[in-house]
């Protein structure tokens, strides 16, 4: 078990490097960082200025060795120039070079300065991750339970009518993305002048012109089921309809096996048929699918986030992209890359838990 | 949960004019029609037929679980007097596991692999009997402990693909004593296991009906495991019973021409290629939805009537003088079934020639590394040890063992799809241990081929039949032009006694026998010489079997081909091979000729083997050697000699050599070799496994 | 002039009405395939199944759809019709021109475009991209998938690796760093381009060359026109270098098209290496390697076509998956021109001011849902008939 945990954290520990110096490659590309330099410097200056200031901040040399840097694997430049004053990415403006560390990477915790919040990466990060962690929970307490009830319930008896509408319901909501069924439920739920708010202002039911909210805004400050509710039923509707199909196909494979014909033929009750014999060989699949939605969920959130205007994580890698915000850019993919690892490892030894068969000796 | 009011002298399971149909989208499809039989208390009941015959439908029904599409359309089925077929869900649910049980062909797919198996089997009696968990618990540690598994301790906590397949399915005869069943329906139970573990599972089967006075229902295509375990027995052919009655009446006296087709078509000690060749059920079985008018085996019947067979359906005529004797024959009494089988001409022996294959010192090794995810050290698996044998040309060489033998391994150096460890493969004087396929010239190539085991897997589903021996003659280059191709293929379609219009088909709409000519014809496309046959007629119906067999003997002694077979089967090999070489994990036990290896001295191993394999033949007297536990892994072979573990003779070798010594090999009179420490003292003492009782 | 909206009704009956060609290819294509839905393999038995029909009369509704869009449209879908925003749905035109169509029928977007127009057009644009971007994606994931799954051992782990470092990558920070016009100067998706559009032309090489090299002019026939026909296609997609210019491709849409088949093929990837690991221990392709065809052939001509059942429910699967990326791609408003009537596109535009205006948002957002809900319940459909007998 050990071995196998050290040989999938290995794994890990290269998937997580491969793709961060993916990321750091991408956005530190000659057209961003001209970009940045005259967003930093002025937009007029010529290019040979632009020039200068880019090997004046260290983003000059080798791509490898700006990422050795970065990571904090390889000591932070430094540089000084002929005013004899000494600059450099470990030495905080104004304090004294010769204190300074040599190394301020991203283990060393130094994640850089966000250029669009005028804040360190690492705290701004951190703080729209809990956000958007309020959010995943509640997306995560809606669509499991469910998703695996019905999947499990159609798939107990394969092509009954429970199971074709069940069915029907889980393919209509995997075939709505969140930027569809966020539109939709607003004009639903949270429109002025369509769906049933209106009609609800009109006898009175509600006080203000919507049921829901249309923002998720306020929910920064305080989560109500009105400013929530929309935001985690967009993100949780797309995945309920894919996880609650894996949980279908796995269950209908589990409901013709040998063994539950065997356990039927013993006399056992259906009911305890499908608890006792099938769920635990039914799941085993669906749980894997779920840990590795994670990528995926990510989209969604980045996608309702924008649609609610709801300021957690997903709403900071827009603004960072948008505004070439390089260093929050950055410090979003290691969070981001290191949230799908854990999950996949998570998956993988989960995975060994709920199946006996591959259970190490 | 006895009902008082059923008397126990009746039947305990009464079948009645049962007729069951599959309902599709397009059609009904009968799938048993008019079947009646009756098992009375404390009676073994056999059901045997091809695959399709409705063998099993008949016990699915018996539970009432034929899934979605299937329908008793008409007909009883009683149990201890009780209309099985309008019983409630509810009520049936009581019966099943508890009154009637059942065990199933696949023993890993039946036991549920996430629970241990304590749970499943304490499950039982928790359920129809209300039973504590600590007292079901207990109750399955003792059944666990009666059909003979050590440990049961260590059994009950432990999970389904932690034991053998063999222990597996005691596992699924425990689990269905638990609650002791008036009635036992047993599916194929031994069929996806080897013969030594077959004996074993058929004589626990056998002792503990006796011990339960349980009555059984045992569905088998294998006549000789019918005449083992039952009393009577019931032929089923095409969804109908053809003859039913008591076991030995049956085999000796039987009165339906397909019975008695059945018995010409298996090879029985005796029966030779070439004096008395067996004799195939011409045709084919027929379609559920195209069944004949009148009888179903009309069309194929030696006696058939124009007019009178295909008028209407023919009724079960009781068979008189007999006990409940039973036969669907019109014209029963008419046949002359003394009458002695008229021989098809005996075949001229092929002469064999000169020597075209020659292994010596073959060695196979693997390096498998162990656990599931590629940690832990490597370790070496020895497939094959030491192989030394020669084969010429016409010979047909049988190479007999069980799983793990490391006989496909075989196959697959010599084919050259792996490349053997050490030691020398001589073809035709050309050295190609060493030379993957891919290195091997086209003339190599073609003339060593594989008749493959499985007739589902060995022709591509989507490609037709003509196409698929086309390429291999492109392949082989053969003939000039895509014209001269396809003649020639039609040649082999010819050849191998299939229509030339098949040659358009596509393989889902050829029957098992047939494709499996196709993959005959596939491997002669080339002129091969040497042929491996891997099991090629094992997952054939015995029908089937004569006639595949004999197609490759007939080509065999029309090309001299040098005939490789792979057999678990000794009935087969025992009929038309002319050499055998037994294995056992990795290691040739015994090589001699078919006569040598079939009459004493034998190895241990080939002794328990024979012993094993039943025989479908009233005459014949069979001493019984049952082995015990399962083959050792080819992962963790014993030490010593390989088979020590379940030798019955270990102890007559001095010194316990066999612990720790491998055997070396004892020539014996006529190049006889066996791996063996017994001394030739001993081995001169053996007797003879089978014994035909004089008339 | 009239001022007068038109009813709900009267919107529907002129909806309908324009949507004749449509209505007409739809009633043929279900009639001649109804009657010989017997003769017609699985393609014939997806009329065995509500499911499955419903969801080809939604997938092919969209598909006329976008064949005759031409017809279909009432008011160009670029330009812009009166100074009012937001127009409601049923709104006369300011001052029609002759002969041009006189109402918004569902309505103008926040530049007074007509919606109806941009939704037609929008399919016909959905419809060229997600399909082939799929079908490359297919290609370049069984070129790879299939020797990974075949050969097994060190090629499989790095190529395993290298799909799952993909897989682990969140979409969208990909699309992001991929789909953005700075990263067009730099010339990387011009090199992913080139990496992934030469696959088909090794693909369709590989494939005649195994099947035909026991006939020589046959085979430099076929890799021949493979050859001409692919590099030509491959230099003026890649590079935009054809000579000719029938082939090109506009350099935003190449950014848009790589990084979806960049994205999707890792997944075909992992589901045909898990096919080939099943099919290999087949003995039909023991008899290939028994009668010493090359590996090639046996994966392209023995093993592929016996996948071909999940790979084509597979494929309609991920052409709404497809449609529903590049959807989200116009919702952050990446790499698609801001003119382009695109789905994701005309949502994004839409949702601005969605508490006020539904209809610029709703129309598309129900298009796309309705085409890729077609789309699921077409391979749902196609993978329970596959099954069946």
């Amino acid at each position: 078990m050990l071995k196998f945990v050290a040989r999938r954290l290995g794994v890990m520990v290269l998937t997580a490097l491969a793709l961060t110096f993916v990321v750091f490659y991408l956005t530190n590309l000659p057209p961003n960082l001209e970009k940045l330099a005259r967003t930093e410097g002025s937009v007029r200056m010529t290019d040979q200025a632009v020039a200068d200031w880019i090997v004046g901040n260290g983003h000059g040399g080798s791509v490898f060795g700006r990422y050795a840097e970065w990571i904090g694997i390889a000591p932070g430049w430094t540089l000084t120039d002929e005013k004899g004053v000494t600059r450099g990415r470990c030495i905080a403006a104004g304090s004294d070079p010769a204190a300074a560390p040599n190394y301020c990477g991203v283990l060393q915790g130094e994640w850089g300065f966000s250029t669009v919040f005028k804040k360190p990466v690492l705290e701004s990060v951190l703080q729209k991750l809990g956000s958007t962690g309020w959010l995943m929970m509640w997306v995560m307490i809606v669509m499991v339970p469910v998703s695996l009830i019905m999947g499990v319930l159609s798939g107990m008896r394969e092509g009954s009518r429970l199971d074709r509408s069940l069915s029907i319901i889980a393919i209509a909501t995997t075939a709505t993305p969140e930027y569809v069924s966020g539109v939709i439920l607003v004009a639903i739920f949270a429109s002025a002048t369509a769906g049933i708010s209106p009609i609800l202002n009109e006898w009175g039911w509600i006080s203000g012109r919507t049921l829901f909210l249309g923002t998720a805004t306020s929910a920064m400050d305080g989560i109500t089921f009105w400013n929530f509710a929309l935001p985690v039923l967009t993100i949780a509707l797309y995945g309920i309809g894919y996880i609650a199909r894996m949980t279908r196909a796995s269950m209908t494979e589990v409901m013709t096996q040998q063994y539950i014909r065997t356990a039927r033929l013993k006399g056992v009750r259906f009911r305890d048929v499908v608890l006792k014999h099938a769920l635990r060989n039914a799941l085993i699949a669906p749980f894997t699918v779920i840990m590795l939605q994670f990528p995926w969920l990510l989209n969604g959130v980045v996608i309702t986030e924008a649609l609610f205007n709801y300021k957690g994580f997903g709403w900071t890698l827009v603004q960072a992209a948008g505004n070439n915000d390089i260093d929050l850019l950055l410090g979003c993919s290691v969070v981001a890359v290191l949230v799908v690892l854990v999950t996949q490892l998570i998956s993988d030894i989960g995975y060994v838990f709920l199946n006996p068969r591959i259970r190490l000796a | 949960m006895t009902d008082t009011t059923w008397d126990p002298t009746k039947p305990i399971l009464e079948i009645e004019n049962l007729s069951i149909s599959f309902f599709t989208r397009l059609r009904e499809i009968p799938a048993v029609m008019d079947f009646s039989c009756s098992v009375m208390a404390g009676e073994s009941m056999g059901l045997v037929g091809e695959s399709g015959c409705g063998k099993s439908t008949v016990a699915l029904a018996v539970m009432r679980d034929l899934g979605k599409n299937g329908r008793i359309v008409d007909g009883t089925i009683k149990f201890k007097g009780r209309d099985l077929t309008h019983m409630g869900e509810e009520e049936l649910r009581h019966i099943r596991g508890s009154e009637i049980a059942m065990i199933y062909q696949e023993p890993m797919a039946s036991l549920n692999p996430a629970m241990k198996i304590g749970a499943q089997l304490a499950e039982v009696p928790m359920i129809h009997q209300g039973m504590g968990r600590d007292e079901a618990w207990n109750l399955a540690r003792q059944i666990v402990a009666d059909v003979r598994l050590p440990d049961p301790d260590r059994i009950l906590q432990a999970y389904p693909h932690q034991l053998s397949g063999g222990q597996q399915q005691r596992i699924v005869i425990a689990m269905a004593l638990m609650s002791k069943p008036a009635l036992l329906i047993l599916d194929e139970p031994t069929t996806a296991l080897d013969v030594t573990v077959e004996a074993g599972i058929v004589d626990l089967v056998k002792d503990l009906g006796h011990k339960y006075g349980t009555s059984m229902l045992f569905i088998s295509h294998n006549l000789g495991l019918i005449l083992d375990v039952c009393d009577r027995l019931c032929v089923m052919y095409s969804g109908e019973a053809v003859e039913t009655g008591d076991v030995i009446e049956v085999f000796d006296k039987m009165r339906h021409p397909y019975t008695q087709a059945l018995f010409r078509s298996i090879p029985l000690p005796g029966a030779d290629k070439n004096s008395h060749p067996l004799v195939a059920i011409p045709g084919n079985f027929p379609l559920p939805h195209e069944r004949p008018k009148g009888c179903n085996f009309g069309p194929r019947c030696d006696y058939f009537q124009d007019g009178r067979c295909n008028a209407a359906e023919v009724p079960m005529f009781p068979v008189p003088g007999d006990d409940r004797h039973a036969t669907r024959c019109i014209k029963w009494t008419e046949i002359d079934w003394d009458a002695p089988m008229t021989l098809k001409a005996s075949k001229p022996k092929t002469p064999i020639g000169k020597v075209v294959l020659k292994m010596e010192d073959l060695r196979k090794y693997y390096s498998v590394s162990s656990g599931a995810f590629g940690g832990g050290s490597a370790k070496v698996v020895k497939a094959n040890e030491t192989l030394s044998f020669e084969a010429r040309e016409g010979e047909t060489l049988a190479i007999v063992g069980e799983s793990g033998c490391g006989k496909s391994t075989f196959a697959k150096v010599l084919m050259g799809l792996e490349t053997a460890t050490s030691g020398s493969i001589l073809l035709f004087d050309e050295n190609v241990q060493s030379t993957p396929i891919q290195q091997r010239n086209t003339n190599t190539v073609s003339s060593v081929q594989m008749v493959f085991q499985n007739p589902f897997d060995t022709l591509n589903p989507s490609m037709n039949v003509g196409r698929q021996i086309i390429r291999a003659l492109e392949i082989f280059k053969q003939g000039k032009s895509d014209a001269e191709r396809y003649a020639r293929m039609l040649e082999l379609l010819d050849l191998v006694k299939l229509p030339r219009a098949f040659a358009d088909r596509m393989p889902r709409q050829l029957s098992g026998g047939q494709k499996q000519r196709v993959g005959i014809a596939r491997a002669f496309a080339g002129g091969a010489k040497v042929v491996v046959a891997d099991e090629p007629v094992s997952a054939l119906d015995v029908s089937v079997q004569a006639a595949v067999t004999d197609l490759l003997m007939d080509i065999q002694r029309e090309n001299k081909t040098t005939l490789l077979f792979i057999s678990h089967d000794l009935s087969i090999v025992r009929y038309l091979s002319d050499r055998v070489m037994v294995m056992y994990l990795g290691h040739v036990v015994e090589m001699g000729t078919t006569d040598q290896v079939f009459q004493p001295p034998y190895h241990p191993y080939t002794e328990a083997l024979l012993s094993a394999v039943p025989i479908a033949d009233t005459k014949v007297i069979r001493k019984r050697i049952v082995l015990e536990g399962d083959i050792p892994s080819a992962m963790n072979p014993p030490p010593g000699c390989p088979f020590q573990t379940r030798c019955r003779w270990k102890s007559q070798v001095p010194g316990g050599l066999c612990d720790i010594e491998m055997p070396p090999v004892q020539v014996l009179a006529g190049g006889h070799q066996l791996k063996c420490h017994l001394s030739a003292e001993v081995l001169a003492a053996m007797e003879p496994v089978i014994q035909i009782a004089a008339e | 002039m009239n001022t007068e909206l038109l009813s709900w009704g009267q919107i529907i009956a002129r909806i309908l009405q324009q949507f004749l060609p449509v209505w007409i290819a739809l009633i043929i294509t279900f009639t001649v395939s109804i009657r010989y839905k017997r003769k017609l393999g699985l393609y014939g038995k997806l009329f065995d199944s509500p499911v499955g029909m419903v969801g080809f009369l939604l997938v092919m509704f969209w598909v006329f759809t976008a064949i005759f869009a031409d017809f279909i449209i009432t008011l160009d879908p670029i330009a812009q019709f009166g100074r009012v925003k937001n127009p409601l749905p049923g709104t006369p035109l300011v001052d029609p021109k002759d002969g041009q169509y006189a109402y918004f029928l569902l309505g103008g977007d926040h530049l007074a475009r007509d919606v109806f127009s941009r939704v037609v057009m929008g399919a016909r644009r959905v419809l060229t991209i997600a399909p082939a971007a799929t079908t490359f994606a297919f290609i370049m994931g069984a070129t790879l998938g299939l020797p990974a799954g075949y050969f097994g051992g060190k090629l499989d782990t790095v190529l395993s690796f290298l799909a799952n470092l993909v897989l682990a990558f969140p979409v969208i920070l990909l699309f992001y760093l991929l789909v953005t016009p700075e990263i067009r100067n730099t010339g990387i998706p011009v090199v992913l381009a080139a990496v992934l559009f030469i696959f088909p032309v090794i693909f369709f090489c590989t494939l005649f060359n195994s099947r035909f090299f026991t006939n020589p002019p046959k085979r430099n026939l076929y890799v021949g026109i493979t050859l001409v026909i692919g590099l030509w296609a491959y230099f003026g997609l890649a590079f935009n270098l054809d000579p000719l210019g029938v082939w090109s491709m506009d350099p935003n849409l190449l950014n848009v098209f790589v990084s979806v088949v960049f994205v999707n093929s890792p997944t075909v990837f992992r589901i045909v290496r898990g096919i080939v690991m099943d099919l290999k221990a087949r003995d039909y392709v023991a008899a290939g390697q028994t009668r010493g065809e090359s590996a090639w052939y046996i994966m392209l001509w023995e093993i592929l076509p016996n996948a071909r059942g999940p790979l084509i429910v597979d494929f309609c699967l991920r052409i709404g998956y497809t449609t529903i990326l590049l959807g989200t791609l116009g919702f952050f408003g990446l790499g698609v021109s801001p003119e382009s009537p695109d789905w994701g596109s005309t949502i994004d535009d839409g949702r601005k001011l969605l508490s006020l205006y539904l209809h610029p948002a709703i129309t598309p957002a129900l298009a796309l849902m309705s085409l890729v809900l077609g789309l699921n319940l077409l391979a749902d459909g196609l993978r329970e008939e596959s099954l069946k007998d």
